[in-house]
């Protein structure tokens, strides 16, 4: 389909480009267009941004094996109403992606939904048990973009050195959440005065720090490339701010929790507010908030984890951990750009290109994707959103099956209105007003 | 964003709905309870010991977690107060049937309970009970008789009432809370009653291991030694040292234990000469306290169990508004 998109105001950040101009879409693919192209359908965007589609780092889609929390269509709508359009999904699954057959599985039931382009993530080690390497190289013909041990820190250094100069061997990205294998393990909220008070067991800021070192010490042995995900101390940020001056070939990336709240909005044990990693102290926020901003932080993602109600409606200590996101990633990132420079709206923050670009072409670089670009020849891979359009976070408007998140009840602004995946227009917002 | 917004345990006038915490509570609310309860002391001294004021009521005791000491308490004050009473073991019965917490509370309630007294091992359990029968059956009350490490807020008040008859003013007292503040719930309660009272120095005592983070921010000096940490004070509470922390990672013995942080004669000569003794109990014999120190005449642990049964009638009555 020939799609010619009117008078939006064109944001590519990977070149540069932020005006007001037409898009033209053919055969999968942003064209050049011009006088004689023939438009099947025509979208006006007026005051509306088109940007490229989304890419997440880091998506829970619960299949296979918890298909009572989430199922892959109404993961991949929640894509669609968020404006994702290419998503990373970790490999914690049951079974673990650790088998190609596995990933083959998930990547044809993705192709037969056909809404978002989905990328997992391969095990690092088999089950995830930090033992025995993974066949990476079978793994990555299956389609994983990566390897990962999700929320298993591996026991043993030795195996962690082995994986890295394995996936060194062959140029694979090894991604990993720096956390000790020990320090805070069954913590469940930030060691601090709040943790304190009520009596819950924390998960200290060093065993971050500890396991960055760690990992930076065998990058320096083995030359393998990291993607270290969902930092949340500054203290941590402040150690890879040095490694990546050092050139340690590293990126980062936060969960878009991270950048709004503290461990103070668990208030009185709200389950909604347990994430992993824990939400820290305000300075820790504050860090994140500047390391995005400084380059530290190369990517925002959301971090999405749908939980049912059984599991959330619990104790704080034996609730699941996890917030949906998808939908709520692009409104995040806005939030941020709009509070950066103190306006009253993201369309006018001098750093609004930079967040769309941490939620674009950056994610697109670290998982080693072709996406996250408006230029001609890309896959036409498009969001168009309202930036000031506002929404209210609740239950009912998330297509997502996780209805948890910390930000219920909150009103958020950035509306998407159009999700296009590979020249296909997938989502359209109906109640436009 | 603010802690005690929304607190759950007050209604809308301020008035005492739930007990969960004594974090947040007024100085008047800390101070009718007290009152409340030395009405009530006299009580247990009569030939009938039993008052009518909970009189058709129904107490349900939910011990998610073992405690025979704590819940026979709340069961004689529930019957001094001709409530009626039924315990319920529950990791014995529905929890492993598969049944969730919110859906025991919610059958319970169908068979007409008027009150909860909660127990369970995880911190913020009694909580998230009390804002779902907020949500659905206003009617219900519900005490918090220990979660996890957060709270143990009857027993932060029946100290508070100990200390209170034998000391009067809380305004120029020293206090000091000993051993594992860690984990204990007693000592969290103690800090926020003794700081909303106005205790100028609360100090907790205890090794590296077993001091929390974060207790200057609750108003608490720490001291890791012991003879330092008890230099004239003039209220001493040792908590318990559970079993399992005795030997591990966090402590080597229960005998080095003692040695560095046991109360014993020659160490409570430190304190005031007229500072009192208090335990919450069961207590550990020769691990965090000397037999002489617990039998001695500085020693007010039975008195706080005592006052315990009036201080729990005091909460019960006063939630149930029979007492206004």
């Amino acid at each position: 389909m020939n799609i010619h998109i009117k008078n939006g105001r064109v944001i590519d950040p990977a070149h540069g480009i932020d005006a007001v101009q037409d898009l033209f879409i053919a055969d999968g693919k942003i064209v050049a267009g011009g006088a004689d192209f023939n438009a099947e359908q025509t979208i006006d965007a007026n005051g509306l941004v088109v940007a490229p589609g989304l890419v997440d780092l880091s998506a829970r889609l619960r299949e296979p094996g918890y298909e009572y929390k989430a199922t892959l269509e109404s993961e991949l709508q929640a894509a669609m109403q968020g404006g994702v359009t290419s998503l990373v999904c970790p490999p914690d699954t049951d079974p673990v992606l650790d088998e190609p057959g596995l990933v083959e599985m998930l990547k044809h039931r993705a192709r037969i939904v056909d809404a978002a382009n989905v990328h997992p993530l391969g095990a690092l080690t088999v089950g995830l048990k930090g033992k025995a390497l993974t066949e990476m190289a079978e793994l990555t013909e299956a389609g994983c973009v990566g390897f990962a041990q999700a929320e298993e820190p591996i026991l043993d250094t030795n195996v962690m050195l082995r994986a890295m100069q394995y996936a060194k061997t062959f140029g694979y990205t090894v991604w990993l959440r720096p956390q000790d294998p020990h320090i805070g393990i069954g913590g469940v909220a930030h060691s601090g005065p709040l943790a304190s008070r009520l009596g819950l067991s924390g998960v200290p800021v060093m065993s971050e720090t500890i396991a960055l070192h760690t990992i930076f010490e065998l990058m320096r042995a083995t030359g393998a490339r990291v993607h270290l995900c969902r930092i949340s101390s500054a203290a941590g940020l402040e150690l890879i701010r040095a490694a990546k001056k050092e050139g340690l070939p590293v990126s980062a990336d936060v969960g878009v929790h991270h950048l709004h709240m503290t461990d103070a909005d668990i208030g009185f044990f709200d389950s909604n507010a347990r994430l992993t990693p824990p939400l820290r102290s305000a300075r820790d926020r504050d860090a994140i908030r500047a390391a995005l901003l400084d380059g530290t932080v190369d990517a925002v993602c959301s971090d999405h984890t749908p939980v049912d109600d059984d599991e959330k409606l619990l104790p704080f200590g034996e609730a699941s951990p996890g917030a949906t996101g998808l939908e709520l990633l692009l409104s995040l990132t806005l939030k941020w750009a709009q509070e950066q420079h103190g306006g009253d709206s993201a369309a006018t923050s001098p750093v609004l290109a930079q967040a769309i670009g941490k939620l674009t072409h950056e994610a697109a670089r670290i998982a080693g994707l072709a996406a996250g670009t408006l230029a001609v020849g890309a896959a036409a891979d498009v969001v168009l959103f309202d930036p000031d359009a506002r929404w209210l976070v609740e239950s009912r408007a998330l297509a997502s099956q996780g209805k948890h998140t910390p930000f219920l009840g909150y009103e958020l602004a950035g509306q998407v209105r159009t999700t296009i995946v590979r020249g296909r227009v997938a989502y359209q917002r109906q109640d436009q007003h | 964003m603010a802690i005690l917004n929304n607190n759950p345990q007050l209604n809308k006038h301020g008035e005492l709905q739930h007990l969960i915490t004594i974090e947040g509570l007024k100085k008047a609310h800390i101070d009718h309870i007290l009152d409340t309860a030395s009405s009530f002391v006299g009580i247990s001294d009569r030939e009938v010991k039993k008052v009518p004021l909970m009189r058709g009521k129904s107490v349900f005791n939910l011990f998610f977690e073992n405690s025979t000491r704590t819940r026979t308490t709340f069961e004689i004050a529930s019957k001094r107060l001709s409530a009626d009473v039924i315990n319920l073991n529950i990791q014995a019965s529905s929890t492993t049937k598969g049944e969730s917490l919110l859906d025991t509370i919610d059958n319970l309630a169908a068979m007409h309970a008027d009150m909860f007294v909660v127990r369970h091992s995880q911190s913020g359990a009694p909580y998230m009970i009390a804002q779902h029968l907020n949500r659905t059956r206003s009617d219900v009350h519900v005490v918090n008789a220990g979660d996890g490490r957060h709270a143990h807020p009857t027993q932060g008040l029946l100290d508070m009432y100990t200390i209170r008859h034998y000391k009067k003013d809380f305004t120029n007292l020293r206090v000091a809370i000993v051993g594992d503040i860690l984990h204990s719930r007693v000592a969290r309660s103690d800090i926020h009653a003794l700081t909303t009272l106005g205790v100028p120095e609360v100090r907790a005592i205890g090794p590296h291991t077993l001091l929390p983070g974060g207790l200057d921010q609750m108003g608490v000096r720490t001291f890791t030694n012991m003879d330092e940490g008890l230099k004239d004070v003039d209220v001493i509470i040792m908590l318990r040292l559970q079993n399992e922390r005795m030997s591990g990672a966090l402590l080597p013995s229960a005998q080095e234990y003692f040695k560095s942080y046991g109360l014993t004669p020659e160490r409570l000569v430190l304190a005031k000469p007229d500072a009192i003794v208090m335990h919450p109990g069961p207590m550990n014999r020769g691990v965090e306290i000397d037999s002489a120190v617990a039998d001695g005449s500085q020693a007010v642990i039975l008195p706080q169990v005592t006052f315990g049964i009036a201080v729990r009638m005091a909460v019960m009555s006063i939630l149930a508004g029979t007492h206004a």
